[in-house]
């Protein structure tokens, strides 16, 4: 195929077989990129089982005070646009889980009192199986903000073809992954919580510029909110994925359903030839590019 | 010694604000003068860090006392670095709470909510 494409794959809150498509689209391109930016909850290993070749420790970087040089001049709690810090008497009360590690303070103490240190914020885990790199990045437990992660995988080197498995929600780690994709794909469940979750998304995506269509998933007879919603906003139906009670086993044993199944092969085989041809047709009528 | 209120107005008769940090004003109540006066949380708008930011203010007016139904760790932490002491709440008018408090009524704060996330 040989289509250089970053697919961002999401939808609102977890849970709505996100995962299990970009599984099953990275696992049936001959030569693909997945990306698990599920921090909290990264699951794609599950499915993909790579063999990991490399990870290391994405850190983030947090004032600390030498109360020996520090005057109690409050510059840096007064500079400090996220209220990180309080001074009571001659002590610097230092919040690292509301800092967001901007640099102001260290760089404007005037007695230079404050330097920075490398805090552990997550692990970056690159792997491989057969033809799929895989990465994916793992919070620490207690931190607040993936931020960095997202970041540090989004600079991982990759191949032509990526997709990213986005985070849940529509916060701004989800932005984050939109903000690197050329298309993107919103999974969406046959319910008005569903239908919710994917306005939620195709407005974020809007307002970024992206591209982007819906994949209707566990579709069953009878009324479908998500498609009554994809029609009435112009947001294009590029496939729906029944629901399949051999697929939700599949599911849930970790297996990836293209190699367990020749019809979901050629499902997912179709869905990322419908996928690439759109992100190419976008590439090619966006001027900017 | 003072002693300071979350309120949601700037009357006695107010009655006391849920939020600590995100308070509208402050009563601060000097027992020696017998005087009261209202402050805006300037910390009620803040994006993040609110109670840090208000906790802070409260120090710098040099309070002894919070009367709070809610407080979280980290304005907490600000507040007993600076020695002020946390009590809770009653469900009063402000005035009331202050007669309350006079006749030590009223007893220690002593659950503190977790930090918030901040708002990545
Ligand atoms: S700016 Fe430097 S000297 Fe001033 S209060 Fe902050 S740490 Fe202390
Ligand atoms: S690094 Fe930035 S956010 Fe963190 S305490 Fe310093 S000024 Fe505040």
């Amino acid at each position: 195929m040989g289509t250089k494409a970053t697919i961002a794959v999401l939808s609102g809150k977890g849970g709505t077989g996100k995962t299990l498509v970009s599984v099953n689209l990275a696992a049936v391109a001959a030569n693909a990129t997945y990306i698990d930016c599920d921090t909290e909850e990264p699951n794609g290993h599950i499915f993909i089982k790579p063999t990991i070749v490399g990870e290391y420790v994405v850190t983030e970087p947090k004032p600390v005070v030498n109360q020996d040089l520090c005057d109690g001049c409050r510059t840096c709690v007064d500079a400090c646009a996220f209220n990180a810090l309080a001074l009571i008497g001659k002590n610097l009360l230092i919040f690292d889980e509301i800092c967001h590690s901007c640099g102001l303070c260290t760089y404007i103490c005037p007695k230079g009192a404050l330097r920075e240190e490398q805090r552990p914020l997550g692990i970056v885990k690159r792997g491989r199986k057969n033809g799929i790199t895989f990465l994916s990045g793992e919070m620490k437990i207690g931190e607040s903000s993936a931020v960095p992660i997202i970041k540090a995988l989004m600079r991982e080197q990759s191949t032509d073809l990526v997709i990213i498995d986005s985070p849940p929600g529509s916060g701004c780690l989800v932005t984050e992954t939109v903000g690197n994709a050329d298309f993107c794909l919103l999974v969406a469940e046959p319910t008005i919580f569903g239908a919710h979750n994917l306005a939620m998304a195709h407005e974020l995506v809007t307002l970024m510029g992206k591209p982007s269509a819906v994949l209707l998933n566990k579709t069953q007879e009878g009324e479908n909110p998500s498609e009554i919603y994809a029609k009435e906003h112009g947001l294009k139906i590029i496939g729906s994925l029944p629901y399949d009670e051999h697929l939700a086993l599949l599911s849930s044993d970790g297996h990836l359903a293209v190699e367990e199944d020749e019809h979901y092969h050629t499902y997912f085989k179709e869905l990322l030839e419908a996928i690439t041809k759109e992100a190419r047709h976008a590439s090619d009528s966006d001027p900017q590019r | 010694m003072i002693i300071a209120v979350p309120a949601e107005e700037k009357s006695l008769d107010s009655a006391i604000c849920v939020s600590f940090g995100r308070a509208p004003v402050y009563c601060l109540y000097d027992t020696e003068k017998e005087t009261s006066t209202f402050l805006d949380n300037k910390a009620a708008e803040a994006p993040g860090g609110a109670g840090i930011q208000a906790a802070q203010f409260l120090a710098d007016q040099k309070i002894d006392s919070l009367i709070t139904f809610r407080l979280g760790e980290n304005a907490s932490n600000v507040l007993s670095a600076a020695n002020i002491s946390m009590l809770k709440a009653p469900n009063l008018s402000i005035a009331d709470t202050i007669a309350n408090f006079l006749e030590g009524k009223l007893s220690s704060l002593n659950e503190v909510h977790p930090g918030f996330h901040h708002g990545h």
